[in-house]
């Protein structure tokens, strides 16, 4: 479910080797990157996707929780797809606009994929960081912890944390974040293992700067190669996340709506032939998630030295 | 297979079984109808979930309702139509102040391993299922049967023997009540009354209830049970009445989806599943003698919180009626749910036993009048463009009342500019947060227990423990108490019902329809019976 | 080797103690008990039914003889929800099935998911390799929700190949759709993680060695690539692992195969506090148990590794 963590911790050597090849790294990798054919036609895919959530909305015909009447139990007849009507992809089983609500799912996607990386590779960056960088009994402990929290079947635990508290848009990142931060501070702990030895790490520990500061401001930036890669490939996986967690009815609120949400309703309507109802969500759903996995390769691969 | 044809010649049952062995299969034929009977007699069905208990005294659901009929037999049965028929007991007797009940049983009937059914039988039944020792939480239905000392029983204050309920003998069953209630003979239908076998429980405990330790009266056995997966009953040769069973086996399966369910029920696998949500029209178009909906009695509708402390805005009548015109009932009941249910305008189900309808202003109105009525009587209150109301609106998970507050929420602001925040909760919670008042709006559903209108309209007493919205009018109080002794309450019933329409302390939506789709071949369905309870010894498949 | 086990099993059992509490409480935090329902229950028949499964007691003294009665007797106590079985009965019926449905789609998933791998990364940019990209990102995409009901349409209803759902004791016929359904992402990620590990192995120096020496290329791939291939695999296995657990709850529900995944759901939605820590406790142990299996695989594999 989760990026491979050996496969990710390939691209620690190439940040290594970064520091030894000075500061074209960044350099490299871009140039590396746009000749990676897959990798740049899902970034313009991407761009899409994301401008479609943003702005598809103004082109819809309809408010995303407008329900009209006059289509409802009828869907199988005059709910279709249409450019008359203005319903571009059809309407849902309550008679609402599925252009309009595809949109907002994608946006609704995009942000819970993206925001529950950001918080997983945050904290697990600044955790594994700073286990790192004191290492010894310190150290020992905090992995200790990682490891017993990776023994938990969080899944469970979420399940039952979205059922006790009620679902919201915090409480799935809260939940997806505590999952997913494991596997990055796990990462994150090894490259700075390396880091810390390194000159400028050591000049900044003699000259006195406070290790809070040395983490953040020495430490935490040569780990940004491995981060990225990481998030990148962890955004997919949360927006499958969600949308198992929406398939449980533990998703976000009505009239609020995701990918994963709209595709559980379309997968049950399936089968008596609305298959719009389905489709266009899945199509967003899997455009998503296959762009963001060639970009993440594509910038694993951009930033390994090891020229495939 | 053999298939065993039956003869009857009169009620009182003369009855001469053959073997199979002398019809070749497919020639069978039903001894009333004379239809052809199909050589493969089995019954598969859909439950959307496991029972809690198959256990006599402790099942407290509808589908395990469903299971211990077949494999148990009470006092009396229920005929297509409800009407009762002799099952263990072939009759009854009522003293004259209608407080002692003497049961006659049949004395051929017999548990699976060749025991007597005994009046024992019963007695211990019923010791047990009121005794604290077993806690059940069904208990409560020896109270409320109004047998002697069931209160005491079940708050543990009395031992069980003190139940008011004796074997004068094998056949002879003495039950003596608190009080008379003229309905009583019509509660010993209910699975709690039924018997169970005092050896098998006492040699296994709770395991008696697995398929190799179960003894059970009834036309079928425990054959096989996989909770969450499946349950199968086969014919009990044992029965009394075996002769007259024609189905071999049924099998009940968990199928947690419905449109799962219904897939499976296409692919030949089911007889008989539930109609998924929105799905009615296009099913009985397609398949008009298999999609069946029939009123069941209970009633859906929004409360209001009316507690102190509960919003301002919603405290005013007015507001609450202009929100209860705004609501499009028949756009609910006949687009949105589309299987048979009924606009509601009064709490009451349309189909209670002798309830009429009363004259609601609000229902012969169209629904342009409503809705320009509401917008007067919201903009009265000080609520329109400028000072839009906004409310929230909590319903438990489900598909249908999902659609149901989507559809509504925007009725109210497609009608009057109301804001709605929908908030759906999973089911523990959400009976939690309404039993506290911690909601503006919620949804509630409400089933007969009995089929009379006080069933419902009691929930609006103000001291019900079901009236989560807090309505309280002294008034409706009154009218409901002098209903109870009253020789014709429906005038009662009629002014509550005014007094919920003006005070709108609910919305009163739609009445339910239970829609299922049934096999082709399936006969001997109750359809009749209100109270949808059904004996698999009553159906039977016919060849097609 | 052996202290590395010893320590690991040491860790195991707070950890389980932190899992059991962290449940315990987050239960007891829920609103709702599972005795409530629609209709509220006369007080003197709830205080019969608290008493009878020990929840009069103190939140402390539950939690005690929780514990003790799990680690001196095994004992998971009887089930809330239903009330004719004990946790120790619904695991009994429920853990096989997800074990089943389980074994076979870990091995559909990782005998498919390696050959697909190894064969796209040996023909680089071959039909073969862009087929198995394909297949396995399009396997990926794909959740197991919309397969599931698809698999049901197609084989079931318009086929009528096979019997669209129910268990039946694990026949074969039974399993097929099951183990698609959830083997497939997993297959997927296992053939993407093995090609680009077999296309790393096979840039390195000894094996270009092996080959110019001139020795076959299946031998060259048997044995001597085969092994460091499989080691980032192999790190993935834990949590693919715990994902088929937790995806036993989708099988559940579209194939009414009554494992524990719907158990789960159910008692977490019931407040069966015995079948939830039961099948935790369960989870959890099996979790920790199982990666402990791959660390051990790891270090065998991979001789550089010492703990």
């Amino acid at each position: 479910m989760f990026p491979n963590r050996a496969a990710v911790e390939g691209i620690g050597d190439a940040a290594q080797l970064a520091e030894v090849k000075g500061r074209s790294l960044w350099a490299d990798a871009r140039i590396r990157f746009f000749r990676n054919r897959a990798a740049v036609i899902s970034l313009v895919m991407l761009g899409l996707v994301a401008a479609f959530a943003l702005f598809g909305g103004m082109f819809a015909q309809y408010e995303p929780d407008f329900v009209n009447f006059s289509l409802i139990g009828s869907n199988a007849y005059l709910g279709v797809p249409s450019l008359e009507t203005g319903h571009y992809f059809g309407t849902d089983s309550n008679g609402r606009d599925l252009f309009a609500r595809t949109a907002m799912g994608t946006g609704i996607s995009l942000m819970v994929g993206i925001v529950g990386a950001l918080v997983a590779v945050i904290v697990g960056t600044l955790y594994g960081a700073t286990a790192g960088y004191y290492g010894g009994r310190v150290d020992g402990i905090m992995m200790r912890i990682v490891d017993v929290l990776m023994s938990i079947p969080f899944m469970f635990v979420l399940i039952l944390m979205l059922v006790i508290f009620g679902r919201s848009i915090f409480m799935l990142f809260l939940g997806i974040g505590l999952i997913s931060w494991l596997d990055m501070a796990r990462i994150a702990r090894g490259q700075t293992l390396t880091i810390k030895n390194k000159e400028f790490v050591e000049v900044a520990v003699a000259t006195g700067v406070r290790p809070s500061k040395i983490i953040l401001r020495h430490i935490v930036p040569n780990l940004l190669g491995i981060v990225i890669v990481y998030a990148t490939l962890l955004v997919p996986n949360m927006i499958i996340f969600e949308s198992f967690i929406s398939f449980l009815g533990l998703g976000v609120q009505e009239p609020a709506t995701s990918l994963g949400a709209l595709i559980n309703e379309g997968s049950r309507t399936m089968q008596f032939g609305y298959m719009w109802q389905i489709s266009f969500p899945l199509f967003f759903f899997v455009v998503t998630i296959f762009a963001f996995f060639f970009v993440g390769d594509g910038l694993r691969d951009a930033l390994d030295p090891k020229d495939r | 297979m053999t298939l065993r044809t039956r003869l009857l010649a009169t009620t009182s049952a003369v009855l001469i079984a053959t073997t199979g062995a002398l019809y070749a299969d497919g020639h069978a034929t039903h001894p009333e109808t004379g239809e052809t009977l199909a050589s493969d007699q089995s019954f598969t069905y859909r439950v959307g979930d496991e029972s809690p208990s198959i256990d006599p005294g402790l099942v407290e659901d509808v589908d395990g309702a469903d299971v211990v009929r077949d494999l148990f037999e009470g006092l009396y049965n229920q005929d297509a139509a409800g009407n009762l028929i002799p099952g263990v007991a072939l009759s009854h007797e009522m003293s004259e102040d209608g407080l002692v009940y003497t049961f006659t049983l049949r004395d051929n009937a017999k548990w699976s391993n060749g025991d007597p059914v005994t009046a024992g039988d019963f007695v211990y039944a019923w010791q047990r299922a009121a005794s604290p020792e077993l806690a059940s939480p069904y208990s409560w239905y020896m109270d409320l049967m109004s047998i002697e000392n069931g209160g005491a029983v079940i708050a543990g204050d009395m031992d069980p023997s003190e139940l008011g309920v004796t074997a004068v003998d094998d056949v002879t069953l003495e039950v003596r009540l608190t009080q008379p209630l003229p309905y009583f003979p019509q509660m010993v239908t209910h699975g709690t009354t039924f018997p169970v076998h005092q050896a098998t429980i006492e040699e296994h405990g709770s395991d008696w209830v697995l398929p190799e330790n179960m003894v059970s009266n009834g036309a079928y056995v425990l054959s096989e049970f996989v909770p969450q997966e499946r349950l199968v009953r086969t014919r009990n040769p044992m029965y009394w009445d075996n002769e007259n069973t024609i189905l071999e086996t049924v099998t009940k399966l968990v199928i947690t989806d419905e449109n799962v369910a219904l897939t499976r029920y296409l692919a030949g696998e089911l007889d008989r599943t539930d109609i998924p949500a929105g799905q009615f029209p296009r099913l009985s178009a397609e398949f008009p003698d298999q999609a069946n909906s029939v009123p069941q009695a209970c009633s859906y509708y929004y409360m209001f919180n009316l507690r102190d402390g509960a919003p301002e805005e919603l405290q005013d009548p007015n507001v609450r009626k202009a929100l209860s015109l705004a609501v499009d009932r028949d756009v609910i009941a006949e687009n949105v749910l589309a299987a048979g249910q009924k606009p509601a305008y009064t709490f009451t189900h349309w189909a209670t036993a002798g309830f009429e309808t009363p004259d609601i202003p609000m229902a012969t109105m169209t629904q342009a009048e409503r809705n320009e009525m509401a917008q007067e009587l919201l903009t009265e209150a000080g609520y329109g463009s400028d000072n839009p109301l906004s409310i929230d609106l909590v319903y438990n998970t489900d598909d249908s009342h999902r659609s149901v507050a989507i559809a509504i929420s925007q009725m109210w602001k497609q009608t009057l500019g109301v804001e709605t925040t929908l908030a759906n909760q999973e089911w523990q919670t959400f009976l939690e947060a309404r039993g506290n008042g911690d909601f503006d709006v919620a949804r509630g559903g409400w089933c007969a227990d009995y089929n009379e209108a006080s069933t419902f309209l009691d929930l609006m007493q103000s001291e019900s423990g079901y009236n989560d919205s807090k309505y309280n009018n002294p008034e409706v109080d009154a009218l409901l108490a002098e209903a109870k002794t009253s020789d014709n309450p429906q005038a009662n019933y009629d002014r509550v019902e005014e007094f919920i329409a003006q005070d709108t302390p609910i919305i009163p939506i739609y009445h339910y329809a239970a829609d299922y789709m049934y096999a082709t071949d399936l006969e001997g369905w109750p359809y009749e019976n209100f109270e949808q309870n059904w004996y698999s010894k009553d159906l039977y498949k016919i060849a097609e | 080797m052996l202290s590395f086990v010893i320590r690991r099993l040491a860790v195991a059992i707070p950890t389980l103690l932190i899992l059991v509490v962290l449940s315990f409480i987050l239960m007891y935090a829920a609103p709702g008990g599972p005795f409530n329902s629609e209709r509220p229950l006369p007080p003197e028949v709830l205080a019969n039914i608290e008493a009878k499964y020990g929840l009069d007691q103190p939140f402390w003294k539950q939690i005690i003889n929780y514990v003790v009665s799990v680690v001196t007797q095994f004992d998971f106590g009887p089930s809330f929800q239903y009330k004719d079985r004990t946790v120790n009965e619904v695991i009994a019926q429920g853990f096989p099935v997800t074990l089943t449905y389980g074994f076979w789609s870990f091995v559909v998933a990782v005998t498919v998911g390696v050959s697909l791998g190894v064969a796209a990364a040996i023909k680089q940019n071959s039909w073969i390799d862009y087929f198995a990209v394909g297949v396995s990102i399009g396997a990926q995409v794909l959740p197991n929700f919309v397969m599931a009901p698809i698999l049901l349409l197609v084989f079931t209803l318009w086929l009528g190949w096979l019997p669209g759902g129910g268990w039946n004791g694990g026949q074969w016929q039974f399993l097929i759709m099951p183990v698609i359904a959830l083997s497939t992402s997993y297959m997927a990620s296992i053939a993407r993680i093995t090609r680009s590990s077999m296309l790393e192995v096979l840039n390195t120096n000894f094996i270009r060695t092996a080959q110019a020496k001139g020795l076959p290329m299946r031998r060259v791939i048997w044995r001597h690539a085969m092994k460091p291939t499989i080691l980032p695999v192999l790190s993935y296995l834990g949590p693919a692992f715990v994902g088929m657990i937790t995806g036993s709850v989708i099988i559940d529900v579209f194939f009414s195969t009554g494992g524990i995944g719907q158990f789960f759901v159910n008692s977490a939605f019931n407040r069966d506090y015995s079948v939830i820590m039961g099948i935790t406790i369960l989870v959890g142990t099996l979790t920790i148990l199982f990666n402990l299996v791959v660390d051990i695989l790891y270090a065998w594999i991979d001789p550089k590794i010492r703990y």
